[in-house]
């Protein structure tokens, strides 16, 4: 019923767009939550591009780049495309970028390709999500890209059971598939698959059963937060480390809460594609930057690194197309650089970046004191192994 | 056998955390009945505290835990004295509306000053070693609950059921008017009742933090839980709370060992069945 005036909205909005052209200012519309619980990464985007802005300009080959930032609030797919809709009409963005939660972001699908407005994702991790729009872009990963090359690097490291405990949620069940296929097609087993409550903190009887079936190892997927923090501890506290059951995560030592978990944290084995720990140039020049803010400086974490190359992406694009939106795709498509997390390049089929996943143990930074993911070799260079066209 | 032993153990140790986190409730929402939705706003105050108290001002666990319980009265008098006393007069729906209010205040104040980040307390050496018990090792931290768990029902049964000062608040309760014209200081006794209640709310939050950990957003993401033990043990009854606690605690517990996916049904499931046989709660006084 909406579809017709969306259409001649977003006809409106492309005869505007076309005649911003040679206009030198630039907009870039950020939807992100700013408030509520998960304000945090409204908070890591904003400060990830001032400190790109700090250090890189705010000039894009011959045009003027500015950001307006929108509040999404949580889990809020109406509420995130009303906002787009209104950066894009009534503040003439010319590209849209943010996106925490896959449905805010699967919800502005329709808007960018009648828009034709290029959509930098930040965050949201469902493989699917890029395969509704050609006009979507994103700098995170996916939950595959990291949960597969685990499974291969558990196996190389002798494993051959697992049970796999994640949240019993969308995203908890797409890193349990991811897991298990690839564990199980390089001959290894998985003895049980427990899914517990997303509202559970208390992970004492989980872990108790884990321990009792006697894997090599534990595979875990938990939203992170008041979760992730009660499983680390849980871990520790039931004995399994001792058992020889070694952890696997992904995203759970990230670095935001990371030193709340104390030293029950130590040693707990993840696979990911950004550490703040990471050792090169371009992640030290990207600290810094963020450093540079001030007090109010947020921890640095995946979310920061997505929305800093998400900023350099949005710069490559405008340099090369200014507000030409199917232009701004095709530059960016197949565009490589240097990242705070490594080498990356934008697959031009899957629109996700191509990168490191690495493995990493916490451990305690001699110098600092504070805990850090310790990344100790590369697994896997990847797309997006979910992607399914 | 071992299995059973599992459930058991780690069941009354969820079921006491469940109740020390909300025994601060059942005091001001049973026994006071103003309807507290702000209690949460209290543990989380008694969290940050000890958080500040042992990351900024590097105290040890015990310290930062007596610091939290402190401030948090220390706190929480004024707003009696200011807000509460007004609040008691009200209906249930402005009852409701007022300290959801506060909560929200709460929980402002503390994302300003902590951020939104998780704020934990550090166990000190004793409570975060674990304890083998033959079959299978528990944290010490939780035979501590444990512990204090019983330690706080006895204490409030004494303190209710057998000391001058609860026969009087069980009278101004019941009827203001008539215990002020007996000469009670009902003012007082309701004061001191809500400091009370509000000491409770920081312990509950500080010792519960490892199950149950602390950010700003504690006191809604715990709310409904709090209500729940309390209305299944019945309003006015504090024992009613121990025992609704301990049977929520056993009752997930077991179904998270037997049938994890089922888990969160099983405990919704009984808290209606409860509440469908017995409106009032396993030991309501007030029907």
């Amino acid at each position: 019923m909406s579809r017709k005036p969306l259409a001649a909205l977003a006809a409106v909005t492309l005869g505007l767009a076309a005649g911003q052209a040679t206009a030198d200012e630039i907009r870039v519309g950020v939807v992100a939550p700013f408030s509520g619980p998960f304000a945090l990464y409204g908070t890591q985007f904003r400060q990830a591009i001032e400190a790109w802005q700090a250090t890189h300009g705010t000039r894009a080959g011959d045009h003027e780049i500015s950001f307006v930032y929108k509040d999404s609030g949580g889990v809020n797919p109406d509420l995130a495309r009303s906002l787009s809709q209104e950066l894009v009409i009534r503040d003439r963005v010319d590209v849209l970028a943010g996106y925490v939660f896959t449905p805010n972001a699967l919800s502005v699908a329709q808007l960018a390709t009648q828009s034709e407005t290029p959509v930098v994702i930040f965050n949201a991790a469902t493989s699917a999500i890029n395969a509704e729009s050609p006009f979507f872009l994103r700098t995170s990963y996916t939950l595959p890209q990291v949960s597969a090359p685990l499974a291969d690097w558990a196996y190389a490291q002798g494993i051959r059971s697992v049970v796999t405990t994640v949240a019993d949620y969308g995203p908890g069940i797409d890193a349990e598939t991811a897991f298990s296929e690839a564990f199980t097609a390089r001959g290894g087993a998985v003895t049980d698959t427990i899914r517990m409550p997303l509202s559970t903190t208390d992970f004492a009887p989980f872990l108790q059963s884990v321990r009792a079936t006697g894997p090599e190892a534990v595979f875990v997927f938990l939203p992170g937060g008041p979760p992730t923090f009660a499983y680390a501890k849980a871990y520790a506290e039931n004995g399994l480390k001792e058992a020889g059951i070694t952890f696997l995560g992904t995203a759970e030592t990230e670095e935001s809460n990371l030193q709340a978990l104390g030293d029950g944290a130590l040693g707990l084995h993840t696979a990911y594609h950004y550490s703040a720990a990471h050792d090169s140039d371009a992640n030290r020049a990207f600290l810094a930057a963020v450093e540079g803010l001030g007090d109010d400086a947020a921890p640095v974490n995946w979310a920061s690194v997505g929305a800093w190359d998400g900023a350099d992406l949005i710069y490559r694009m405008v340099e090369a197309a200014g507000a030409d939106g199917r232009a701004a795709i095709e530059a960016a498509l197949g565009a490589e650089w240097e990242s705070p997390r490594g080498p990356v390049r934008m697959d031009p089929e899957s629109r996700t970046l191509v990168q490191n996943v690495y493995i990493r143990e916490v451990t305690r930074n001699p110098q600092t004191g504070l805990l850090e993911n310790a990344e100790t070799g590369i697994i896997a260079t990847v797309g997006d192994l979910g992607w399914k066209d | 056998m071992t299995l059973l032993l599992n459930i058991a153990l780690d069941g009354i140790a969820y079921g006491m955390i469940l109740f020390l986190v909300a025994v601060g409730l059942s005091v001001t929402m049973g026994l006071m009945r103003v309807v507290n939705l702000a209690h949460g706003g209290f543990a989380l105050m008694g969290g940050a505290l000890a958080h500040w108290a042992g990351a900024d001002l590097g105290l040890g666990f015990w310290p930062a835990l007596a610091c939290a319980i402190l401030g948090t009265v220390a706190l929480a008098l004024p707003l009696e004295r200011l807000v509460y006393r007004r609040i008691y007069g009200f209906g249930e729906l402005q009852q409701v509306l007022a300290t959801i209010g506060l909560t929200f205040i709460v929980i402002a104040a503390v994302n300003r000053w902590q951020g939104s980040a998780l704020l934990p307390v550090p166990l000190p050496e004793t409570l975060s070693r674990t304890v083998d018990l033959g079959f299978r090792t528990l944290p010490a931290h939780r035979i501590a609950v444990i512990l204090c768990g019983l330690g706080v029902i006895l204490g409030l049964w004494l303190l209710l059921d057998r000391t001058r000062f609860g026969i009087r608040l069980r009278a101004a309760v019941d009827n203001r008017a008539i215990a002020s014209a007996h000469g009670i200081v009902t003012d007082r006794i309701y004061m001191a009742t809500f400091g009370l209640g509000a000491a409770l709310a920081a312990l509950g939050g500080v010792l519960g933090a490892e199950l149950l950990p602390v950010d700003a957003y504690y006191p809604l993401r715990y709310m409904v839980l709090f209500l729940m033990v309390v209305a299944v043990g019945g309003m006015g009854s504090v024992t009613g709370s121990f025992a609704a606690a301990l049977g929520l605690g056993i009752t997930e517990t077991a179904a998270r060992y037997l049938v994890p996916d089922m888990a969160t049904f099983a405990f919704y499931g009984i808290v209606i069945l409860v509440l469908a046989l017995r409106p009032q709660g396993l030991m309501g006084r007030i029907a």
